[in-house]
């Protein structure tokens, strides 16, 4: 045996024995997402443990080094352990930005105290994070933002606003691009990270189409932000930022991945209109369109393992996250719109206990701003003209 | 394993796409198809490949071969497919080899296949769609069989000195059982072939098998049971067709982004136009995730994994969605030019359709997989 074998053998057997098994079925709602932080109150016993115990082994974060909270794993035990999770379709014991988003640019452009710091604690949890970068005249165009910060010495004075701030009245901190100079566009932004309980820093919550309101119009009059919180040098934020979304992208591409256990889209499909008499659905056009959609999805599954496998290797094209979000995104909405059309007027109930509040025409309006947050995908088909295909200004 | 290619296959790969680039490029299809080429493909090029060794490849070492997996014959495939080069490669080199493998066929035919004496055709095919059904006829006759039927879209079935063919031996039409797979030799008493020009300018024949008579001793594998080795061939042939397909949906796209940096409207470069920066985007993203379907299907055949099935049905149909898009594209954003005969994008779209027929459409394989899923 070599020694991934007894990797992969002894992982199965650890997570057979560790996994609750309330913790091996599919999430229900929003409420049943793990996200940590201060005000985190576990939906189930179950959950909680499973954290904990993720957590203990460094498995929130496999691939990050131990002495900041992670597993130490390579990318081929990551897999492995990846793998051996989608086999007893077991959850991701914790939900983060941290993890997908601000991790991997501490990771790079972070100092030893920060990584210390905050990398524990979003290994294990303990801090929620949202992320600071939209403004209401800085969305698509996003390194016009305005949101200033004036130099104090020891600490910035923070004012101005944010908008679509996704859970900014649940987080605990924020990371958050700032304008340190006016002079230059993309040369004068710094990211900085700061405690939302800090005085000045208020939040108002927008109501999405979905009926819930994740997001926050988010305010900040006069915080005080410590310079040691500023991750890189200052006016070289826009790096940190870029890396970042890059990060970003890729994990909002794993929505056009299929969630683990069963297909709910054939099994809707089955469960309204039936199977004829040669075992087919019986509405032939309902089934060519599922077929046809699963074609993409099983395709794009094979295109995710090949590009984390080229991102771990170094081989992946930096622009390459975008071509990921583009088409994830797009095929998730897609996917939605059949799952719709699947459910018939059973999908259509928004509130009854039946439909599990409306879990399916609620998560298909959330599929919406999948190609509009972290850029749009017209702003992805920019990039991939632009940078990956070397197309002309 | 990681899903991209290894160092080794990536040096395979720099050799084969200079040595095709520069022996068979769109050029050397051009130059036969306007000779009215009868044979189709190149002797002379086929036996250079036969030299480099890419015949065996898929033959193990004991045997003469090169002993590598469905990767490396991709890998092939996508050069062949990105410069439109006539070969007998994905018939002879491939399905063939795989449909013969391990059985007492092996000993017999490959080391002409190696040495790029033997060409083989698949007489698979019945109707004017890829369909699992087999009718054709084969009787026990004398201390052999006797094969009545017709075949057709068989490339290269009027050149080949081999040709596989699978007849029931029990059983109904769709039956899966009472198939058997035959090795029935060139100039065999009662076999006529009648070779088509394609859309394409390939060649494939119709077959007439008028009380065929093979012995024993032709069949592959077990009486009843070609099944398994028709399986074989499917699997390869259709992972081969796709890696083919991706050769030729990517050289398309290659030559429609060189065009887009190149010709000036307006006074300015077309690939500066958003409305097509977004097409191309679009269809590079398509391409990516259908060249990531086919090597995934690729590593699970060369696994022996019980997924690779389904993979395999993936990559045919991602391969034809994606590549049908690419030369629809490239004829557009070529404008009038792109119409003529001269230039070359035309070509891609042709040999695209031929592609995409072969070994099973897209409807084709998003119903297997249907099916496969229980609905
Ligand atoms: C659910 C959700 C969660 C979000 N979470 C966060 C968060 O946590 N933190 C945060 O900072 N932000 C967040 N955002 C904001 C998101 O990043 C922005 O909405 C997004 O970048 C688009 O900006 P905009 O809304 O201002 O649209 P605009 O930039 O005004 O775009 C409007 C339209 O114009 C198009 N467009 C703009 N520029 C171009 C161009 N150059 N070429 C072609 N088309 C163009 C766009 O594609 C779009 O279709 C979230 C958004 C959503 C929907």
């Amino acid at each position: 045996m070599t020694d991934l074998d007894t990797f992969r053998t002894e992982t199965r057997a650890w997570l057979a024995e560790n996994c609750p098994p309330e913790m091996r079925k599919p999430v229900r709602s929003e409420d049943d997402v793990c996200w940590g932080g201060r005000q985190f109150k576990p939906s189930s016993p179950a959950q909680k443990e499973w954290l904990d115990k993720m957590a203990a082994k460094g498995w929130t974060v496999p691939d990050w080094p131990k002495a900041y909270g992670g597993g130490g794993l390579s990318p081929a035990e990551t897999k492995i352990l990846r793998e051996e999770m989608a086999a007893i379709k077991a959850r991701n014991p914790l939900n983060s930005f941290g993890i997908s988003m601000l991790g991997p640019a501490l990771l790079k452009y972070g100092t030893e105290e920060q990584k210390l710091d905050h990398l524990t604690k979003i290994a294990r949890g303990e801090i929620r994070w949202c992320q600071g970068y939209s403004e209401p005249n800085a969305g698509s165009d996003l390194a016009g933002l305005a949101t200033s910060a004036e130099d104090k010495s020891d600490h910035y004075l923070v004012n101005g606003q944010k908008v679509w701030t996704s859970y900014a009245d649940k987080a605990d901190w924020i990371f958050c691009l700032v304008r340190t100079d006016k002079t230059s566009k993309q040369g004068g932004i710094s990211f900085v990270l700061f405690d939302m309980a800090s005085p000045g820093v208020s939040t108002k919550p927008i109501l999405l189409i979905s009926g819930n309101s994740p997001f926050c119009e988010t305010f900040f009059d006069n915080v005080k932000v410590p310079k040691v919180n500023r991750v890189y040098e200052e006016n070289k934020g826009w790096d940190v930022a870029k890396y970042l979304l890059g990060h970003e992208r890729e994990m909002i591409s794993g929505m056009g991945l299929a969630s683990s256990g069963g297909n709910p889209l054939i099994d809707g499909a089955i469960a309204t209109v039936g199977l004829g008499h040669d075992g087919r659905l019986a509405d032939p056009l309902l089934r060519a369109s599922i077929a046809m959609f699963e074609v993409r999805a099983k395709a794009f599954g094979a295109m995710s393992e090949r590009f984390i496998d080229e991102l771990k290797a170094g081989k992946a094209h930096p622009a390459q996250p975008s071509m990921m979000k583009y088409y994830g995104t797009e095929l998730n909405k897609s996917r939605y719109e059949l799952m719709m059309a699947a459910g018939g007027s059973d999908a259509l109930e928004w509130d009854s206990e039946r439909s599990r509040g409306g879990a399916i025409p609620r998560s298909w309006l959330r599929t919406k701003a999948n190609s509009i947050e972290g850029g749009t995908s017209e702003i992805q088909l920019n990039i991939i003209a632009k940078r990956i295909l070397e197309l002309p200004a | 394993m990681p899903l991209y290619l290894d160092d080794d296959q990536t040096a395979l790969q720099d050799t084969i796409r200079d040595f095709v680039a520069e022996h068979a490029p769109v050029s050397h299809m051009r130059a036969l198809r306007d000779a009215d080429d009868k044979t189709g493909f190149s002797r002379d090029l086929w036996k250079q490949f036969a030299e480099m060794g890419f015949t065996g490849i898929l033959v193990g070492e004991d045997q003469g071969g090169l002993g590598l997996g469905h990767v490396e014959a991709g890998v092939v495939l996508e050069e062949i497919g990105r410069n439109l080069s006539p070969s007998p490669f994905l018939s002879t080199a491939v399905a063939a080899v795989e449909a013969l493998k391990g059985t007492g066929q092996a000993e017999r035919w490959f080391p002409g296949i190696i040495a790029g004496e033997t060409v083989a055709a698949l007489a698979i095919d019945e109707g004017a769609k890829h369909r699992d059904t087999v009718a054709m006829k084969a009787e026990r006759s004398g201390n052999g069989f006797k094969l009545t039927g017709a075949k057709r879209f068989v490339t290269h079935g009027h050149t080949a000195d081999l040709i596989i063919v699978a007849a029931r031996t029990g059983g109904s039409d769709n039956d899966t059982d009472g198939i058997t797979l035959f090795a029935v030799p060139k100039d065999t008493a009662g076999l006529t072939a009648n070779a088509e020009r394609l859309a394409d300018s390939s060649l494939a024949a119709r077959l007439e098998f008028e009380g065929v008579e093979v012995d024993a001793d032709a069949v592959i594998g077990e009486v009843d049971a070609g099944r398994t080795p028709l399986d074989r061939l499917l699997r390869a042939g259709r992972t081969g067709a796709s890696a083919e397909l991706l050769g030729v949906g990517g050289g398309a796209m290659n030559m429609t982004v060189g065009y887009m940096k190149q010709r000036k409207q307006f006074g300015t470069l077309i690939g500066s136009f958003q409305a097509l920066q977004h097409r191309a985007a679009h269809l590079y993203s398509e391409m990516e995730v259908a060249r990531a379907a086919v090597l995934k299907a690729q590593q699970l055949l060369d696994q022996g994994s019980e997924r690779a099935d389904e993979a395999v049905s993936v990559a045919k149909a991602m391969t034809t969605l994606a590549t049908t898009l690419s030369v629809q594209e490239g004829i557009q954003m070529h404008g009038g030019i792109g119409m003529t005969d001269e230039y070359d994008i035309g070509f891609y779209m042709k040999r695209a359709r031929v592609l995409a027929e072969m070994f099973g459409d897209a409807n084709f394989h998003a119903d297997r997989l249907a099916i496969a899923a229980g609905y």
